[in-house]
């Protein structure tokens, strides 16, 4: 039972902390600045949580998201129709590795670590230069600002809600997490263990996609390298919200709360304890190692 | 005939052959000019990632699950110390070589520490060490504009014949790490536990410390290779490890080596190396734009493990 709060105890530390070292960053306008970057990250976890839920790892979410970004602030902006279908087509790419490595049964980690280079190769060509500018409906909707609540809150909300309903309430989603779980069991349920690799996939495909195309209507414009830090950066993310690496185990609502605590530990808390920029990478680290080892004496202790 | 049979069934014959077929293109391609001065130049680079991939290799036959990401904020990190502790002096190289492998160990034993006492997955416990050393590396390396040693910045590139003498001495390193592989109580503990560590472990492996020993070594490694890098690249540089994360992996797959783990093949990591710094090398003479260098270097790599692999996955 405190296990399943773990990731919900994270953040609240670390709003805590924040509050205590700088009581004004708790506004509305505190919030939608420090969890500016929030709403691509819940992304770019929830597609990582995906294939984690199958017992793959993607290695390459990071430079898949760095492309959609060049993708979206260039054809996307320019021909929208060219990039719609390019961004489709880019999922169905995902689609087919997952068949890849359901059929040929390849290592994730080196399918994806090569596709790592694939994504980065095709944002250059893409971008050679960084420049490009976000569609102008992208912008609008990014910049949205609701009343009482700041947009990322209420994005974060809806980003959990919505995957939480999709996996953890359809029956669908039960058997998606399942081909974790028990793939013999469901193959032996007359289940096809490629439909549920190639869905689990595209899915992350999709959410790739969202990310990507979410990050540059922040920024506004693209860079080839925009998105690397994003391939560990999600790993992390499902890690903290209770993931597990093998057995299907993933939570979409603790995944998105771990992406909001590393959006805000790695800058904003950061900042206001007067720790330089070099030791964010840092920070999420620790993070992961704390929370990794809270996690340990619970179990323990509930044992 | 009979040759030929026992050749290809080889599982590192096939790496070699990419690594000819590959040269053999780039040789077509200019008219035979430079064939030798190709095969120099990927000797030295080649050097540098069969010392991280038997590294890796060892770690990632320990079985499913096993595999060291933190090589290359290890080489970064490593780089740096090298360099800082040789201090561009001749008298301290070797002070600053087992600096430089005393840092990777330590990392090494810092990840198996993670995973033994966190029991999580050696990919999040080499991750988030890989996190922390990122950093470490970025704050201590700020700034850093220290040359290598002439002496050792000499030795990285001596070569006799056309043969560098670093590219000699790791064949020999890697002898070493194939008879330890197949004939001494550490490697056939490793590959007992990739086959299955719980009859491992009733046969009386001593799992634990063979893991331990394991990723120290991986790290270690990876700490010798960053000194080395910063020693024939002029300097030390944060982002120096990092085409080597891909590469230590991919060069244990391609080589033969069973990422299900329990099966090993060192020659195989020579021939991937090659292959690969060849494909670079080949991409480079073509002509093509960095963008098309990185699509086709990943087209193959994802080509490559398609055909060869098939075996039960890493995880």
């Amino acid at each position: 039972m405190l296990r399943s709060l773990l990731p919900a105890l994270s953040l609240a530390l670390v709003v805590i902390a924040i509050a205590w070292l700088n009581p004004r960053a708790i506004s509305y306008f505190g919030f939608t600045l420090m969890l500016n970057l929030a709403i691509p990250i819940a992304l770019a976890t929830i597609a990582q949580m995906f294939v984690i839920a199958g017992n793959e790892l993607d290695l390459s979410i990071g430079t898949f998201v760095g492309f959609v970004g060049c993708v979206t602030a260039t054809w996307l902006k320019d021909a929208p129709l060219l990039g719609v279908i390019i961004l489709v087509g880019a999922i169905g790419v995902y689609a087919l590795l997952g068949a890849l490595i359901h059929l040929r049964n390849l290592p994730s980690i080196v399918v994806t670590l090569g596709m790592s280079f694939v994504w980065q190769g095709l944002a250059i060509l893409v971008l050679p230069k960084p420049g490009g500018k976000a569609p102008d409906w992208l912008l609008s909707l990014m910049a949205f600002k609701p009343p009482y609540i700041p947009f990322p809150i209420i994005a974060a909300l809806v980003i959990a809600a919505v995957v939480h309903f999709g996996l953890m309430r359809t029956s669908y989603g039960v058997i998606l997490r399942g081909s974790g779980g028990n793939p013999a069991a469901l193959r032996r349920a007359g289940w096809s263990l490629l439909r549920t690799k190639i869905t689990l996939f595209a899915l992350t495909g999709l959410f790739g996609v969202l990310s990507g195309m979410a990050l540059i209507g922040i920024t506004t414009s693209a860079d080839a390298n925009i998105g690397n830090g994003y391939t560990l950066l999600a790993i992390a993310g499902v890690i903290l919200g209770g993931g597990e690496f093998v057995g299907g185990r993933v939570s979409p609502i603790g995944a998105v709360l771990g992406a909001l605590t590393l959006a805000l530990a790695a800058s904003p808390l950061l900042t206001f304890m007067h720790i330089p920029p070099d030791w964010q990478v840092a920070a999420n680290g620790a993070i992961l190692i704390i929370v990794l080892a809270a996690r340990v004496l619970i179990s323990r202790r509930e044992r | 005939m009979t040759l030929l049979r026992t050749l290809t069934a080889k599982p590192w014959i096939w790496s070699f052959l990419g690594a000819l077929l590959v040269w053999l293109a780039t040789i077509a391609f200019t008219g035979g000019y430079g064939g030798g001065g190709m095969v120099t130049a990927a000797l030295s680079l080649a050097v540098f990632t069969v010392i991280v991939g038997v590294g890796q290799m060892f770690v990632i036959t320990l079985g499913p699950g096993n595999v060291d990401l933190s090589l290359p904020a290890n080489i970064g990190l490593a780089s740096a110390v090298a360099m800082k502790v040789m201090g561009g002096s001749d008298s301290m190289i070797v002070v600053g070589l087992l600096a430089a492998i005393a840092c990777g160990a330590a990392i090494g034993a810092v990840n198996y520490l993670l995973i033994w006492a966190l029991r999580i997955p050696p990919i999040i416990a080499t991750l988030s060490a890989s996190f922390i050393i990122q950093s470490i590396d970025i704050s201590y390396g700020r700034g850093l504009q220290i040359k290598p040693p002439p002496g050792f910045a000499s030795f990285t590139n001596w070569q006799i014949l056309g043969i560098p003498v670093l590219a000699i001495l790791t064949v020999l390193f890697t002898i070493g790490a194939a008879i330890a592989l197949q004939r001494m109580i550490y490697g056939r503990s490793v590959l007992a536990i990739g086959q299955n560590i719980r009859a491992a472990w009733l046969a009386g492996v001593n799992v634990g410390r063979i893991r331990f020993l394991t990723y120290t070594l991986s790290g270690a490694l990876g700490g010798i290779d960053g000194a080395l890098l910063a020693g024939y690249f002029r300097g030390a540089n944060v982002d120096i490890g990092n085409e080597y994360l891909l590469a230590s992996i991919a060069v244990v797959v391609i080589g033969g080596t069973s990422v299900a783990g329990g099966k090993a093949n060192v020659p195989g990591v020579w021939g991937a190396a090659l292959f690969l710094v060849l494909l670079l090398t080949m991409l480079n003479t073509f002509g093509v734009s960095a963008g098309v260098r990185l699509l086709l270097t990943g087209l193959i790599i994802v080509g490559v493990i398609t055909v060869a692999g098939g075996e039960k996955a890493l995880r």
